[in-house]
């Protein structure tokens, strides 16, 4: 299972970025090796609209099976629900610690956005 | 010749403005209220409507049967308004431009354009004032295609006034950029300056010659003054802050009804918008 975390730092102790669409870049964890890569999100963090699904596109990119963010808005939701990707939301904890939660089934799919879309 | 009505930000006194002029004309006028997502002229020119007209806009919608999930579609697009993922692709709507890019390019011809509502185009008169007002549906986000539409019922042969979104983002320049001049309404305050900035800014990159009218005038000097004289901007009218203006704009009347000594100076702006052209 492969999951993108948002963030704005480079490794697992960093912390979890509470933006996903205008996340600096997502870091691809990969459940069962541990190993981890980092997916640039910077052509999305400047997008006057649309920045969500722009982010959304790209880590379906990735293949990955589930987000782990702080908010994710309608748009954005639209597009990994479309694409088949789990959204879990947590607060801004290590990445680390947010994997951990994740195994034990501490956070939960969100069936819907958590927050409003906004308009530029 | 078409004349914008417009200001920096709402509540500067641009729709009080638009219809006390349409009332001073001395000629056949037309008024269009292009604010589409607040139009509010109708409860000072209080029209008889004589035609109602719904208005639309094209938008893509996805053939799943012939989409292979190629992509090419969200490559064009540059509003980020299509996406594709895992093979299905997503379109949205509020997002959308309607500039048709993505079903021109879409290989397969899964894509087709489809009228979207978006609102409603009103027209009526009274006496000497032809009136004509563009109302965006509630959860329509697009406006600049209903403003072109309201702004095609402009009369070549006579004076139009446009009454124009606040702001200075896409629905301003939509409409500022479609007329011959503008008068940009103010307050003389530090915000109001501040604002009118903004918009001379903007006017001036669209080449449009304008003129600036303040409204609630308190005192004889104000910043906007000042900064007028600096820019060697015209200063068209002053409307003295009146207890006579705000009792009109309560009973919904235009303030020249109650202010009549305006008339001369409000009448007199068309022409002098003209000879700046
Ligand atoms: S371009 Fe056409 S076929 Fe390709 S993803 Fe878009 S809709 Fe589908
Ligand atoms: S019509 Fe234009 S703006 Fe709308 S989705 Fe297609 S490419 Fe994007």
């Amino acid at each position: 299972m492969k999951i993108a975390i948002s963030t704005s730092g480079e490794d697992l102790s960093a912390p979890v970025d509470t933006r996903f669409g205008r996340a600096p870049r997502f870091l691809i964890y990969h459940m069962e090796t541990g190993t981890f890569s980092l997916k640039e999100n910077k052509q999305n963090l400047n997008a006057a609209q649309g920045a969500g699904i722009q982010s959304a596109a790209c880590v379906c990119e990735e293949q990955v099976d589930a987000v782990i963010t702080g908010n994710c808005g309608p748009k954005a939701f639209a597009v990994l629900d479309a694409a088949g990707i789990k959204v879990y939301t947590c607060g801004s904890t290590a990445i680390s610690e947010a994997i951990d939660q994740l195994r034990q089934g501490q956070l939960h799919p969100a069936d819907e956005a958590n927050v409003e879309g906004h308009w530029v | 010749m078409k004349i914008a009505v417009a200001s920096g930000k709402g509540g500067t006194g641009k729709t009080t403005l638009s219809c006390a002029m349409a009332f001073a004309a001395q000629e056949k006028v037309t008024l269009l209220d292009c604010d589409v997502e607040e139009p509010n002229s109708h409860f000072f020119i209080r029209p008889e409507i004589e035609h109602q007209e719904q208005v639309f806009r094209p938008v893509p919608a996805v053939d799943e049967t012939k989409c292979t999930g190629c992509g090419e579609c969200a490559r064009v697009c540059q509003f980020n308004a299509i996406v594709t993922v895992n093979g299905k692709t997503l379109v949205f709507n509020e997002l959308c431009h309607s500039c048709g890019a993505c079903v021109r390019i879409c290989p397969t011809g899964a894509l087709h354009e489809v009228d979207q509502p978006i609102g409603q185009i009103e027209t009526g008169r009274r006496d000497h004032v032809r009136f004509v007002s563009g109302r965006l549906d509630v959860g329509q986000a697009m406006s600049p295609p209903l403003i072109r539409r309201t702004l095609e019922q402009a009369d070549a042969e006579s004076l139009t006034i446009v009454d124009c979104p606040p702001g200075t983002s896409c629905p301003y320049v939509t409409a500022v950029k479609a007329c011959d001049a503008a008068l940009l309404v103010t307050e003389p305050t530090p915000f109001g300056l501040h604002d009118l900035k903004l918009a001379v800014e903007t006017i001036r990159d669209l080449g449009v010659p304008f003129g600036v009218a303040v409204n609630r005038m308190t005192e004889e000097k104000n910043p906007i003054q000042a900064y007028c004289e600096a820019e060697g901007i015209p200063l068209l009218i002053q409307i003295p802050e009146d207890r006579r203006a705000a009792e009109a704009y309560s009973r919904g009347e235009p303030i020249n009804t109650v202010m009549p000594e305006l008339n001369e100076r409000l009448a007199q702006i068309p022409e002098q918008l003209k000879a700046m052209i």
